[in-house]
């Protein structure tokens, strides 16, 4: 157990760093939008109706919805100021996450503030113009000493609450503390897991103490302890930002991966392969299936793997069905002339979902192809991942072979496995390169009418990147190398469940078993 | 000198009148209670002097200079104000307090300090008061803080609303004897409004009773005791005279007795 312990030290001062960089930055710009309107709508009920619905109505907004709605909406509005600035943004990692936290944050510093100006003594009021103060010598000598200590109190629930919401970054491609759980979710890796919760909830409970330190110098009239507070915060928050800096990570090839333990791999290979030719590598990993090629496509990752029947569906939107040479070669024109994205080529194997039963109950049924799955489908319960069930192989598996399940259920791709297992669901849409098919001894079913399209595992190339000859003499020699076999065994020593080898160990293993050069 | 000159204020767009049509001379150095019933309009007339209630018609000046013409801000830095609840800035020392309008008005800290001390011997406080904080005093005391607050800028008019209200009858008859010191000591032109008309005869050199936004009798304290010909004002003028002399005549059947 100390192995994945020890991997997830390795990596604290990254992932910490990054956490607290965005959590000081949106609870910043939080504060600072948050105490004018404050001090906007403390007189004006017109205004502060609107201003207080319109903050409680974004914090009902699922953070996790929130944080994935700023990536078009900033991707939308990128190419709007490049087509008509000639300047692009990154509309992937930090901004996104950056504005959605923001929003989340002003609710209570306003709620808070709002109540405790409401709250004071109409008499202290009336004195502050009687001994002659002016509206703005009110609002600073009397309005806002008098609030502050409530106003605090919002400011420190704010801040716990944007530091456990920052884990929610890593999805649409920021590093934080979150890469421990969505990561950990994953691989199964549970260490990791709590290692991220852990680490989020001492990063909250330590923030949150010093804000109370500021809190009771503010209220106790003892500047030196609010000061000693304040130093305390920026020093943390200084020390984060010196983490990148020292690392030199500015520039350098940035390595994207999906959200399943092949990609995690996969990426540390590449990522390997990059560093070992002395790039500077930043790795992205967890990303949603859609959102990694539109980084890449928009240059914010360099490289990633993808498969050939999801670009050409889900990317392009295709609805025919070409057989699979015709399928890579019209994906390396037609993606290079759209998006100007370079398909290296194809890493020799496939990942396709198949769908897998238990060999017990297949047996049982009689069931071999998903031909035969039909007739019992009604009395059987199917489980996909989070995308699957969005995606046309899906809808085309339904219409061709009349397929209607009892219920459909949706996993985390670890848990799906798990389902089946235990009964949960009867059927899976598993991947076929996954080591837990074999593992698990299911039975993949025989897809007659060949609905299933093609998955070809193929690289990627951004259009900045597919300029770089480095990138390509460090990638090139794995075209056509990884046999299934090879793949399946790498992904099965990470996903098993005893003896598990993290995805660099296995990334290891791959460049060796596979010959690499 | 403060002089109201067809003073209106409605708070209703002009279905009542707080304060209708009120003229009002006040010379310098005079001290004047104001009296009536709650609802009578004292405490807005009062607060039309430094403009923290504007009025809808008339005008009020002092010194020949109407108050309309000057920045409310810093009309109020020129006179005193004294509240009936006190009004300390709870988060700001007794010292603080004292010294704020000065500081408002940006006097040196030398002479701030140097006044806030004057001020605190004035009012009869320790200086070891000055560091404490309004929540650590009894109530006269924040009523002594709160009086030395208003005089702190050297006003020449002090302001007063009900300024004894909440204290105890011995509080209030030593505070009240000290703010006519005060009055004296400074030459300051007050004017006190109060529901108490005991403390109105023996602090003032003058009385107005108001009723229903109006002025219906004004006159120094002997002329009203001596009657009145409005029914209501000689009944309210009636009670001091009469309590004055249930006390007398309790006094002389105890001379007697010994």
């Amino acid at each position: 157990m100390s192995d994945p312990l020890h991997s997830a030290l390795a990596v604290l001062p990254d992932y910490l760093s990054q956490h607290v960089l965005l959590s000081a930055a949106a609870l910043a710009l939080g504060v600072a939008l948050s105490v004018p309107l404050l001090i906007a709508a403390r007189h004006s009920a017109r205004l502060r109706w609107p201003v207080l619905a319109v903050a409680s109505l974004i914090q009902t907004v699922p953070s996790i919805a929130l944080l994935a709605l700023f990536y078009p909406l900033l991707l939308g509005l990128s190419r709007l100021t490049g087509r008509l600035f000639g300047v692009r943004f990154q509309a992937l990692g930090f901004l996104p996450s950056l504005l959605a936290l923001t929003l989340y944050s002003i609710l209570p510093i306003l709620r808070n503030g709002v109540t405790a100006v409401l709250n004071l003594d109409p008499a202290i009021l009336q004195a502050a113009h009687g001994v002659g103060m002016t509206s703005r010598q009110r609002l600073l000598h009397v309005e806002l000493p008098l609030a502050a200590p409530m106003l605090m109190a919002g400011v420190r629930t704010s801040a716990v609450w944007v530091i456990g919401t920052a884990t929610l970054a890593t999805p649409v491609g920021q590093t934080s503390l979150g890469n421990y759980i969505f990561t950990g979710l994953q691989l199964a890796n549970w260490v990791w897991v709590l290692f991220g919760c852990g680490a989020a909830v001492a990063l909250a409970l330590v923030t949150d103490q010093l804000l109370a330190l500021i809190e009771f110098g503010l209220a106790r009239r003892r500047p030196r302890l609010a000061w000693l507070g304040l130093c305390l915060l920026v020093a943390g928050v200084a020390a984060a930002a010196a983490v990148p800096l020292a690392a030199g990570r500015r520039g350098g090839f940035v390595v994207g991966a999906k959200n399943f333990t092949e990609q995690y791999i996969l990426a540390a290979l590449i990522s390997s392969r990059l560093r070992a030719e002395g790039h500077p590598v930043t790795e992205r990993t967890g990303l949603g299936s859609t959102l990694a090629f539109q980084a890449l496509a928009g240059n914010e990752l360099s490289v990633y793997v993808d498969y050939t029947g999801t670009l050409w569906h889900d990317d392009l939107h295709h609805r025919s069905d070409p057989p699979r040479a015709t399928m890579l070669s019209e994906l390396r024109t037609q993606l290079r002339r759209r998006y100007g994205v370079v398909l290296l080529g194809p890493l020799g194997y496939q990942n396709a979902y198949v769908l897998a039963m238990r060999r017990p109950q297949a047996a049982a049924l009689g069931i071999r192809t998903i031909g035969d799955l039909a007739r019992f489908a009604p009395r059987l319960t199917l489980g996909g991942d989070l995308e699957f069930f969005a995606r046309p192989v899906w809808h085309d598996l339904e219409r061709r072979y009349a397929l209607h399940f009892r219920a459909l259920r949706q996993y985390e791709p670890a848990f799906m496995y798990h389902a089946l297992l235990s009964g949960a669901v009867n059927v899976i849409a598993a991947f076929s390169s996954d080591g837990r098919i074999a593992e698990d001894h299911l039975v993949v079913l025989k897809d007659p009418l060949h609905v299933i399209p093609p998955y070809d595992a193929v690289i990627l190339l951004s259009p900045h990147g597919a300029h770089d000859p480095a990138l390509r003499r460090a990638l090139e020699p794995l075209i056509d190398h990884i046999p299934i076999s090879l793949m399946r065994h790498a992904n099965f020593m990470v996903d098993r469940r005893h003896d598990k080898r993290t995805p660099r160990q296995a990334a290891r293993w791959l460049a060796h078993a596979a010959h690499l050069r | 000198m403060i002089a109201l000159q067809g003073v209106c204020k409605t708070f209703d767009g002009g279905a009542s009148y707080a304060v209708r049509d009120v003229n009002l001379e006040i010379p310098a150095h005079t001290f004047v209670a104001v009296v009536g019933d709650s609802g009578s309009g004292k405490t807005t007339l009062l607060k039309t002097i430094n403009r923290l209630i504007e009025p809808e018609a008339g005008e009020v000046c002092i010194d020949g200079e109407p108050v309309r013409s000057v920045p409310p801000h810093e009309l109020r830095r020129r006179i005193g104000y004294v509240f009936q609840g006190v009004g300390l800035f709870p988060h700001l020392s007794i010292a603080e307090n004292i010294g704020i309008t000065p500081q408002l008005a940006g006097w040196p800290d030398d002479a701030i300090r140097a006044r806030v001390e004057e001020l605190i011997d004035l009012v009869c406080l320790p200086r070891a008061y000055l560091t404490r904080m309004p929540a650590e005093l009894s109530g006269g005391q924040r009523q002594r803080v709160g009086i030395a607050r208003a005089l702190a800028a050297r006003p020449a008019i002090v302001l007063m609303d009900e300024p004894f209200g909440a204290l105890d009858p011995v509080t209030r008859d030593g505070l009240g004897g000290e703010c006519r010191r005060l009055h004296e000591h400074m030459q300051l032109t007050t004017v006190m409004v109060t529901h108490d008309i005991l403390e109105a005869v023996l602090l003032a050199d003058r009385i107005v009773v108001m009723r229903r936004g109006r002025i219906v009798a004004d006159g120094e304290p002997h002329e009203l005791l001596a009657g009145h010909p409005d029914p209501a004002v000689s009944t309210l003028m009636d009670m001091p005279r009469r309590q004055a002399a249930r006390v007398r005549s309790l006094l002389e059947e105890r001379t007697a007795h010994e």
